[in-house]
C-alpha cells in the first residue's frame, strides 16, 4: 500500500508491504536509525516515537496506520542549527544514559510526559515512564534529568 | 518479528467493516488500537489473510452520557477513558482501571472496546465491566444486539462476538457516589494482573481466577446475609478455577484473591 507520512517535518510517499511496521519504516524506508527495536514485544519502550503528538511503540503500529500522520523521532528534537532539545540537553547534563540503547525512546517518551503534564512530581515521572526500560538500571539520573527538563530542581 | 502476509484494509463505515467480515469470515481480524493484536500477528499465532483496521472510524470513537448510562464506542482509546469528566465523575473505576492498563504508550493507542473483545482472563478492564454490570451491543448481519456482561465473556480468549459481528458501543450504569475499588497484584510495573479485584458497591468481579473473568458470587452471597468484608473476603476462591503459571499456583492466586477481596470491600465501603 502506498503510504504518505510526514516525519520530522518531511512528506514523503512510499510504497510498503501493508505489513510493515513502523519501526522499521523508520529505520529500513527512512533511513532513521537511531530509533531501536528492543524487546520487539511491546514491552521495553526502546522503539517509542510520536505519532501526532503522542507517545506509541513502534513495534507493534503499521507503517500503513502511520498513512496521513505526522511521527517524530529523536532525531528531529534538536534545533536546526544543533541546539538540543530541552530534553536532550537535560540527559546530558544529568548524565540520563550509560550505554545508550533505551535512549532515543526513553527521551520520546519524556517529551510526550512533558507535554501531558509539565511540572511532573518525581513519582508523576516515574510512573510516567513504566513503559521504558533501561537495562542500565540507570533510572535515577534519567529521573533528574525530565524534572530539570521540567525546570525543576531534582535536589 | 513480523507478522505473516496479509492485506490491509482500512474501513470507512460500519457497514464497510461488516460485508468485509461477511465475505472473509474467519479469515478476516479487526484491527482498532493493534497493541494485542499486533502482537499475536508478530508471534503468528494468527495468520489472517485480511485485517480491517477500524481505528480512523469515529462514529466507534466516543463518551456520551445518555440517562441511566454511560455509552462507550468501542474504538475510543484507553487514554479518552482515562481523560474522560463524564466518566471521572459517573463510572470513576472505568477511569482508574483504564489507567492501570499497558502503560503510556499503549494507552496511546490502544481501545476499550479491543481490550474487552480480546478476552483475556488477565486484563483489568473484562473485570471492573463485569462488576459495573455493562452491556454489549454487538452488530451483525442480521442486525443489532445487547449482551449483558455476564454473558459476553464465554472462554479464555473468547467472547460473544461472532467472526461476522463487530462490537459497537459498551454501556454502563451511572453510578455517582458509589463505592469502588479496584486492587491488582503484579510482582512488576506494566505487568497483566497475577490476581485483581474490582468492587463496585456489594459486586465483586476477579480477574485472572478463571479462563474468564468472573464475579465472586459467594462473597456477593456473604454481603447480602450481613457478612463483613473481612469475613466474605474469606470466600473469594470459592467455584474459581485459576492458572498455575510461572506468576504464581492455583493455592497462592486463591489467598491474593482473599486478600484483595477485603481490600477492595474496604476502599469501597469507605468511597
Amino acid at each position: 500500500m502506498q503510504v504518505t507520512t510526514t516525519v520530522n517535518g518531511e512528506a514523503r510517499t512510499d510504497e510498503v508491504e501493508d505489513r510493515l511496521l513502523l519501526v522499521h519504516y523508520l529505520r529500513d524506508v527512512r533511513g532513521l536509525r537511531a530509533t531501536n527495536v528492543g524487546c520487539d514485544t511491546t514491552s521495553c519502550g526502546a522503539c517509542t516515537v510520536l505519532l501526532d503528538g503522542e507517545s506509541v511503540k513502534s513495534c507493534t503500529v503499521l507503517a500503513v496506520q502511520a498513512d496521513g500522520r505526522e511521527v517524530s523521532t529523536v532525531e528531529g528534537l534538536a534545533a536546526a542549527d544543533g541546539t538540543l532539545h530541552p530534553v536532550q540537553a537535560a540527559f546530558r547534563q544529568e548524565h540520563g544514559l550509560q550505554c545508550g540503547f533505551c535512549t532515543p525512546g526513553m527521551v520520546m517518551a519524556c517529551v510526550s510526559l512533558l507535554k501531558d503534564n509539565p511540572r511532573p512530581t518525581e513519582h508523576e515521572v516515574r510512573d510516567g515512564l513504566e513503559g521504558n526500560f533501561c537495562r542500565c538500571t540507570g533510572y535515577h539520573n534519567i529521573v533528574r534529568a525530565v524534572l530539570v527538563a521540567s525546570g525543576q530542581d531534582p535536589k | 518479528m513480523i507478522p505473516a502476509p496479509f492485506s490491509y484494509v482500512r474501513a470507512d463505515s460500519v457497514d464497510h467493516v461488516l460485508s468485509l467480515l461477511v465475505e472473509h469470515g474467519d479469515e478476516a481480524k479487526v484491527l482498532a488500537g493493534g497493541q494485542s493484536l499486533l502482537p499475536i500477528l508478530k508471534m503468528r499465532l494468527a495468520r489472517p489473510e485480511v485485517v480491517v483496521d477500524i481505528s480512523r472510524l469515529s462514529e466507534l470513537a466516543y463518551v456520551r452520557v445518555e440517562g441511566d448510562e454511560v455509552a462507550i464506542g468501542a474504538a475510543t482509546r484507553h487514554r479518552e477513558v482515562v481523560d474522560s469528566a463524564d466518566l471521572q465523575r459517573d463510572v470513576p473505576l472505568l477511569p482508574y482501571v483504564a489507567s492501570l492498563v499497558g502503560d503510556r504508550q499503549v494507552r496511546h493507542r490502544g481501545t476499550f472496546g479491543g481490550s474487552l473483545v480480546h478476552g483475556d482472563p488477565a486484563a483489568d478492564l473484562p473485570a471492573a465491566v463485569l462488576a459495573l454490570g455493562a452491556t454489549f451491543v454487538i452488530q451483525g448481519p442480521a442486525g443489532r444486539r445487547e449482551v449483558p456482561a455476564p454473558e459476553f465473556f464465554q472462554d479464555y480468549f473468547q467472547t460473544a462476538v461472532g467472526e461476522d459481528e463487530l462490537l459497537l458501543e459498551i454501556r454502563v450504569p451511572r453510578v455517582p457516589g458509589v463505592g469502588w475499588a479496584y486492587e491488582k497484584f503484579t510482582r512488576r510495573a506494566n505487568d497483566w494482573a497475577i490476581v485483581a479485584v474490582a468492587a463496585v458497591d456489594n459486586r465483586v468481579a476477579l480477574a485472572n481466577m478463571s479462563m474468564t473473568p468472573m464475579r465472586a458470587v459467594a462473597v456477593e452471597a456473604a454481603l447480602a446475609g450481613g457478612a463483613s468484608a473481612a469475613q466474605a473476603a474469606q470466600a473469594a476462591a470459592e467455584g474459581t478455577s485459576p492458572v498455575t503459571d510461572m506468576h504464581a499456583d492455583e493455592e497462592y492466586r486463591g489467598h491474593l484473591a482473599r486478600v484483595l477481596t477485603e481490600r477492595a470491600l474496604v476502599t469501597a465501603a469507605g468511597r
